[in-house]
């Protein structure tokens, strides 16, 4: 390929190729290098696994025990729930970063049953977690998604959810609404997992800026 | 040009590449793989180099942040000067790079490719298709929008199934307890760092096997495949029928990678960017989520499986169909490779295809969705109301106020979720359509609790005018029996 008038400087060596040519030692010295390479390949590995498990640390850092992304939220003035109605509510996350933006609101449909009692169910629909929408016309909530419905008091009424809504655990504070809330609610994630009275004395965070959200309108 | 020469010398000198790249590109595939049929691989791996020049682009402005990404992308469509456009390659770039590489995948079982000693570069594939996936699914998280935002919900309510892990895995899949700005970290970081890392890894090296085994030859009937000889079969094929891989055979691959990004340029330049639709608020429920369209065919299946086999079949059925695709050259590594001889591949390549379109067209119209707004928009077509009595004209108040019409479609406008009750009347009796509406069943809800018995009443007496001209509604003939052959007592007791 080379034309000898154009090659101005000498044909560089293929040192690879070099090297591999040069390369009888003694056996000994050989299984040296090769134990020495060992050494080193396990050194790499020990430090690999050292610096590994902090990393799987981190990566399940998300993961905390049943609970822990909970808290009692206030919905608001009870005002907001007339009786005998189902009200669409807004709270923002009690778990949440300064960078989630609007993704830290939550939904969630308060039916005021009477008498100071309540059913809160969560926005998502049991089967694959799409918002579900209230008619009270027809008493019932539908699913966008996949066609999920269910009756007024969040049972299942047709389509494929294997159950009814998910449900907060709720409680009647000084006329205000509070909800034991967190977390996005899945068939493994109860919207309130510890709905038992131990739960009772997690601290009270207000933080409903926009409380009843289809008061508005 | 002395200069072009010599600096090329210098260069080759230093580098020392020109041996291995002529190897590469000079040598003999049979003749017959020059075909058009054969350009699928090359125009993936051309939209996956459009792919990572396009997301560079984007991601010079595109910020992974819960509370900006919307917003940073109305500005890449409406404030510089054509984002909109490089949005548009990047999205309508995947659209075409799935359906490249499943058809490329199906030309390749098609042509029984899979086969001895190509057995890895399929599995390769394999792997390649599903990171293809599953560069369109953190993709479609990462426009952050409605469909975005109840996508993942989506996802997180499919992995909360898994059993003993499921609550863990939802908290690591989401970053956090809910879906947030640590949830966009995690999928920008697999949508950008991981997951192309890995596919641009096994890009090589199933473009380094193909090159090394050599192009699959066209297949013939009679001439199957024999792990004792193919390898100098193949041998004497490329070497006696044989022309170099370049440029021989790569015309068309260049001529087709060049057609296929002109097509993505047209339809970016004619459809424009996907979205993003409404903001990742979830308080706006007024939403309608769907999947993009690689995936509608997931969200048909989700709708149509019964709900005892819907966690079975998200958990295994997947594994099962990997293991499948991995297994095949395994099971099937040697003997016929033309379609002629394989009438099980040619009929399980052609079911997956019809059911695929089928699922696909079906989330195109989602009939198992109610139609949210059918009671307010559609109205009774008038021939439905012309000549009722009050009460029936009020059953169709009431047919429309309770959202009837949501599930239920009249004169071809409404809900698909249940029949349509053009003829209604054709089917049931008074008796069966009043236990239908207070009862429910067969997949509609029980209306007993929402409806008053006038209610109730006029409903049904409207959906018993619902059949055509000329054809009765359907009766109760034990009735009509009853009232001819009823013994005199009784009839007077009436």
């Amino acid at each position: 390929m080379t034309d000898p008038h154009n090659t101005p400087e000498p044909n560089t060596p293929d040192l690879v190729q070099e090297d591999q040519k040069i390369t009888k030692d003694d056996p000994r010295v050989v299984s040296r290098r090769w134990m020495l390479m060992g050494f080193g390949a396990l050194l790499n590995g020990v430090v690999g696994l050292a610096v590994a498990v902090p990393v799987v640390r981190y990566l399940l850092g998300p993961v905390k025990r049943k609970g822990a992304y909970n808290s009692w939220i206030s919905l608001g003035s009870l005002e907001q729930f007339p009786a005998g109605e189902t009200r669409l509510a807004t709270y923002e996350n009690p778990f949440n970063r300064p960078w989630d933006g609007e993704t830290a609101k939550t939904a969630c449909w308060v039916r005021h049953t009477g008498a100071n009692k309540f059913q809160v169910f969560a926005i998502n629909c049991a089967h694959l977690g799409c918002p579900v929408r209230w008619f009270p016309q027809s008493s019932l909530f539908m699913c966008p998604c996949h066609g999920g419905a269910y009756y007024a008091d969040g049972s299942r009424a047709s389509g494929p959810p294997e159950r009814g809504l998910f449900e907060y655990a709720y409680k009647v504070v000084n006329s205000e609404l509070h909800i034991d809330a967190g977390q996005m609610p899945t068939l493994s994630n109860p919207a309130s997992p510890g709905q038992q009275a131990g739960n009772n004395n997690l601290p009270v965070i207000n933080n409903s800026p926009k409380g009843c959200g289809s008061c508005t309108g | 040009m002395h200069w072009l020469k010599d600096t090329y010398n210098w260069l080759e000198r230093r580098i020392q590449l020109e041996g291995p790249v002529k190897d590469a590109i000079l040598h003999p595939v049979p003749k017959n793989t020059a075909s058009w049929w054969y350009v699928f691989g090359s125009a993936a791996f051309t939209l996956l180099l459009l792919q990572v020049v396009t997301g560079i682009l984007l991601a010079i402005v595109y910020v992974p942040s819960g509370a900006e990404a919307w917003s940073s992308l109305q500005i890449l469509n409406h404030q510089l000067p054509l984002g909109w456009f490089l949005r548009a390659m990047h999205g309508w770039g995947s659209n075409f790079m799935v359906a490249v590489v499943l058809i490329h995948m199906a030309q390749v079982f098609f042509f029984g490719a899979y086969k001895f000693p190509r057995e890895l570069t399929w599995i390769l594939g394999v792997f390649m298709l599903l990171m293809t996936l599953g560069m369109a699914f953190t993709g479609q998280v990462l426009r952050f929008d409605q469909d975005s935002y109840w996508g993942l919900g989506i996802g997180a309510s499919i992995a909360s199934r898994v059993p003993l892990i499921g609550a863990p895995l939802v908290h690591i899949m989401l970053g956090g307890p809910i879906i947030a700005g640590a949830t966009l970290t995690r999928f920008f970081a697999l949508h950008v760092f991981v997951i192309p890392g890995m596919l641009l890894a096994f890009t090589g090296l199933h473009v380094w096997m193909v090159l090394k085994l050599g192009v699959n030859e066209w297949p013939m009937p009679g001439r199957p495949v024999n792990r004792k000889t193919y390898i100098k079969e193949y041998h004497d094929l490329a070497h006696n029928d044989g022309i170099p891989f370049v440029p021989g055979a790569f015309w068309k691959d260049l001529v087709f990678s060049g057609a296929i990004l002109a097509a993505v340029a047209v339809c970016a330049a004619v459809f424009g960017p996907y979205g993003p639709t409404g903001q990742p608020d979830p308080t706006i429920i007024q939403t309608v989520p769907k999947p993009d369209f690689f995936f509608l065919w997931l969200y048909s299946v989700l709708s149509y499986l019964p709900a005892n086999l819907e966690t079975p079949f998200l958990l295994i059925a997947p594994v099962l169909g990997i293991a499948v695709l991995l297994a095949l050259p395994f099971y099937a590594g040697e003997g016929e490779k033309s379609w002629h001889r394989r009438p099980v591949a040619v009929m399980v390549l052609a079911l997956v295809a019809v059911s695929w379109g089928t699922l696909t067209h079906l989330a195109t119209f989602t009939p198992w969705s109610p139609v949210m707004n059918a009671w307010s928009g559609a109205t009774v077509p008038a021939k439905f109301v012309h000549n009722l009595s009050p009460t029936e004209r009020q059953g169709a108040v009431v047919f429309q106020s309770k959202q009837c019409r949501n599930c239920h479609a009249l004169g071809g406008e409404g809900g698909q979720r249940g029949p349509a009750l053009d003829t209604v009347a054709t089917r049931l009796t008074e008796d069966q359509l009043i236990r239908q509406v207070v009862q429910g069943g067969g997949n509609m809800p029980a209306y007993g609790t929402s409806l008053s018995p006038p209610e109730v009443t006029a409903l049904v007496r409207f959906l018993t005018t619902l059949h055509p001209v000329g054809q009765p509604g359907a009766t109760d003939a034990s009735r009509a029996d009853a009232e001819t052959n009823s013994p005199p007592v009784k009839a007077q007791a009436h």
